[in-house]
């Protein structure tokens, strides 16, 4: 019963959808409230009955009605509940349902916000909710004919699949909700664009409206690939946070592209500086979404997330990449000649500092597609295999983000319009020296030099101190800071936790230390000023797995300071072996263990990896995200105090 | 799992692959109580000059059964053999040029994670630091026109938010 409730839910989002592209665009052309409130009646309909899709499939899972076949292949009665939740996910059809949620909360957020009446800010609302529609109809035809979470098998079996053990992580409930409110976050910017498009008005209304959808689906964005570069750290056993694998990149672009777009829109709002490219951004910053779902999901790349390889799901999600990518820019090519220029600004001013930054970022985001696509290019056009790995990443992109970092603390130092060089060189000259020092002090103590850790070094000190001296400046003295707005710490956040990121690469980058070895029961390994200690191993047995257990004692200068637990675990339902590293973490340094296959003579196979600096990764993501939230967060605050002091206006948030 | 049309491989697949290559032996032989004799370890060099250059060149190189990942980070056999086989050119005197060339040889450019510089990869390697040059080109035509439009009157703006 429950699948057939979760097929009708998601038929019945799909009717409510078509009537919100409908009312949604030309309650706008006809400017008719009444449609145009149908619309959003229709928006907060068809959220509904996506949720209760959700819900009906979670139910499923959590009963192990092994009738639904998502279920029956993906699930398992032994599995913990909190994996019977979060498995709902972690395959293509539920994680498309996910998908269609966020999709619908993002719609029913537009619907709410949206000021009623037939003006022109009531109208852009309504086609963008039209638009967003539209994308909902694409993707619900996609599900109900390709990927249908509620198909049934007969009959039924006693025992469902069990889940991918890599996946029954606590990682699973964070990362992917996360990631997804991040992608399809930027189908609200993509809707609004579109709006203001089809409007054919060029002012900075559309964003307005959508600027804080961008800064929420950059805020999930960040916190999302934070939260996977840290399971991909704690879970695959090598010690490393970002592996440049497709999958990782399918996410950074849209990232860089929203974080292009977010500075974008901050000049077009305030000084209704490049217009035109602003509404690009917001076109490809969505589209990056779809193009990484593509990646993802067609199966050209294979991962473990990259469900199952179905050629029907690639060719229907490449059409809808296809309209979604073109339709918008052949509107754009046919209404960006008629838009007049956006406000003027001199060579040395913040709009300058801002074109810079988005060039370096949407260059890095083409970069990374570039060497995505090449290998599938070359050998489908030439059969020339070749592989395009880290190390191309690494001597494309890094260059690229080094020299935004470098040009990243005059940006708030700068004024709008106009500014000058000199004063601004001298503003900083504090944090100039400091990431000057830093720099050489570590290429003074890097033994063997690491280019790239010493790079960080010096620029994560740099990006950090010249935050500092932002607000400094801003406040006109230390005792004035807590007298600041909130919004006045949104950009120093933000840069000094890249700022934080890089000391974090730096750290790992120079002061690595790893060790494999192979030692017996009671015998004792070196590694970063600490002596490992083999106390014995024993079999356990959890809930759907068992394991090897390791017990490790950690000594420092003689002092026992932590006992650690690494575990190879078996899980016999999956036929899968999995590596549980154990971490003793500081807070400034990691030491990681994992535990290797056992040898003849009773020995283990140990690797040990000494991380300084490591947990500053995803310190650093927290710190950016909070720089989100605050903006967030004082954007809400305003709005709600118009809201509260003029019931009837319509709001206006502060910047 | 090795398959034509899709090279570009998740390492996380290759885990699940390396684990199962793994499990395939080494489950039976845990259950009946016994250890597994083939052993993907292999003993770092006594030199440490040639074990770091050996590490560093590891990490070059792509694991052909797994191949999301290196060779340094792979539990296949193969990688394993491949790791001993770097030690043993690098003690008998061989470069890291000459290892790669041999390995080249015998696996094609496909075994390299840094792509070489060849005419069919020019725009791989060229074309980021075109678009740079292109997209610098084209902000200076931006940025010279604006400040035309830019009228004399326009004073410094004294807020920045």
């Amino acid at each position: 019963m429950t699948g057939e409730l979760g097929q009708l839910a998601l038929c019945l989002a799909l009717a409510l959808s078509v009537v919100q592209a409908f009312s949604g665009l030309f309650g706008a052309t006809r400017g008719d409230i009444r449609v145009m409130a149908m619309g959003r009646g229709a928006a907060l309909g068809s959220f509904v009955f996506i949720a209760l899709a959700f819900f009906t499939l979670m139910f499923a899972y959590l009963t192990s009605d092994f009738s639904v076949m998502a279920v029956a292949e993906n699930s398992h009665t032994a599995k913990p509940l909190i994996y019977k939740i979060t498995g709902v996910w972690g395959n293509h059809e539920g994680s498309m349902v996910l998908w269609m949620l966020i999709l619908g909360i993002y719609s029913a957020a537009i619907a709410v916000s949206q000021p009623g009446g037939s003006d022109a800010n009531a109208r852009l609302g309504s086609r963008a909710l039209g638009v967003q529609a539209l994308i909902a109809i694409a993707f619900l035809v996609f599900i109900l004919l390709t990927s249908d979470p509620f198909l049934r098998l007969y009959p039924q079996p006693f025992e469902g699949n069990g889940l991918n053990p890599l996946l029954q992580d606590p990682g699973l409930a964070f990362h992917p909700p996360l990631l997804y409110l991040g992608y399809v976050g930027l189908s609200a910017s993509f809707s609004f664009a579109a709006a203001a498009l089809l409007d054919s008005r060029n002012d900075a209304a559309w964003v307005r409206r959508a600027r804080p959808f961008a800064l929420a689906a950059w805020t999930a964005l960040t916190l999302g690939i934070a939260a996977g570069s840290w399971w991909a750290y704690y879970t695959l056993g090598w010690g490393g946070f970002w592996f440049w694998d497709p999958v990782e990149n399918a996410s950074l672009m849209p990232w860089l592209i929203a974080t292009a777009l977010i500075h974008s829109m901050m000049a077009s709002e305030r000084t209704g500086a490049f217009k035109s490219w602003t509404l690009l951004l917001a076109i490809a910053g969505f589209s990056f979404s779809l193009i990484g779902t593509f990646l993802v999901r067609s199966g050209v790349l294979n991962s473990v997330h990259a469900f199952a390889n179905d050629p029907r799901r690639g060719l229907f999600i490449l059409m809808i990449l296809f309209v979604a990518i073109t339709s918008p820019l052949v509107l754009f090519a046919w209404r960006a000649p008629k838009l007049p220029p956006g406000a003027a600004f001199d060579i040395v001013s913040r709009e300058t500092g801002i074109l810079l930054n988005n060039l370096l970022l949407t260059a890095a985001a083409a970069t990374i597609l570039i060497g995505t696509l090449y290998p599938l290019v070359l050998d489908a056009a030439e059969g020339i295999k070749i592989s395009v790995g880290p190390p191309y990443f690494t001597a494309t992109v890094i260059p690229m983000m080094a020299l935004l970092a470098i040009a990243m603390p005059f940006g708030p130092i700068f004024l709008w319009r106009r500014s000058q060089l000199k004063p601004a060189v001298w503003t900083l000259r504090f944090a100039i020296a400091a990431g000057l020092l830093a720099l050489s002090i570590a290429l003074a103590v890097a033994r063997p030099v690491s280019a790239l850790g010493v790079l960080a070094m010096g620029l994560g000190i740099w990006l950090i101190a010249g935050s500092v001296t932002d607000i400094a400046r801003r406040a006109g003295g230390w005792r004035r800071v807590r007298f600041l707005p909130a919004t006045a710490f949104t950009a120093a956040l933000a840069h000094a936790g890249l700022g934080v990121v890089a000391l974090g690469v730096a750290g790992t980058g120079i002061w690595k230390i790893e060790s494999d070895q192979v030692i017996a029961p009671h015998q004792t390994m070196q590694i970063g000023g600490y002596t490992l200690r083999l106390e014995n191993t024993e079999r356990v047995q959890g809930p759907n797995y068992f394991a090897d257990r390791a017990e490790f004692t950690v000594f420092a200068r003689g002092q026992q300071i932590a006992v650690l637990h690494p575990e190879k675990r078996t899980y016999p339902v999956e036929q899968t072996a999995t590596s549980e590293s154990s971490i003793r973490t500081t807070g400034l340094s990691d030491l990681y263990v994992v535990l290797g296959d056992a040898q003849d003579g009773g020995g283990w196979v140990v690797r040990a990896y000494y991380n300084p600096m490591a947990p500053f990764i995803w310190l650093g993501g927290v710190i950016m995200a909070l720089a989100g939230f605050t903006a967030l967060g004082a954007r809400l605050a305003a709005a709600l105090r118009a809201r509260w002091q003029a019931p009837n206006l319509v709001s206006e948030p502060a910047e | 799992m090795i398959r034509r049309s899709s090279f570009v491989f998740s390492r996380i697949v290759g885990v699940i692959a390396c684990f199962l290559v793994a499990f395939g032996s080494a489950l039976p032989a845990s259950a009946a109580g016994e250890q597994p004799d083939e052993s993907t370890y292999v003993a770092p060099l006594a030199n440490p000059v040639l074990e770091a250059r050996a590490k560093a060149l590891q990490k070059e190189l792509r694991c052909l059964v797994c191949q999301g990942q290196s060779i340094d980070e792979s539990n296949a056999p193969l990688a394993a053999d491949l790791r001993r086989l770097i030690r043993q050119q690098m003690v008998a005197g061989q470069s890291d040029q000459q290892i790669k060339d041999f390995l080249v040889a015998r696996y094609g450019a496909f075994v390299l994670m840094r792509p070489p510089v060849r005419q069919d990869t020019l725009f791989l390697w060229f074309g980021p630091m075109l678009l740079v040059l292109a997209g610098l080109g084209v902000i200076g035509v931006i940025v010279v026109r604006s400040r035309q439009r830019l009228g004399p009157s326009d004073d410094l703006t004294t807020e920045s938010p």
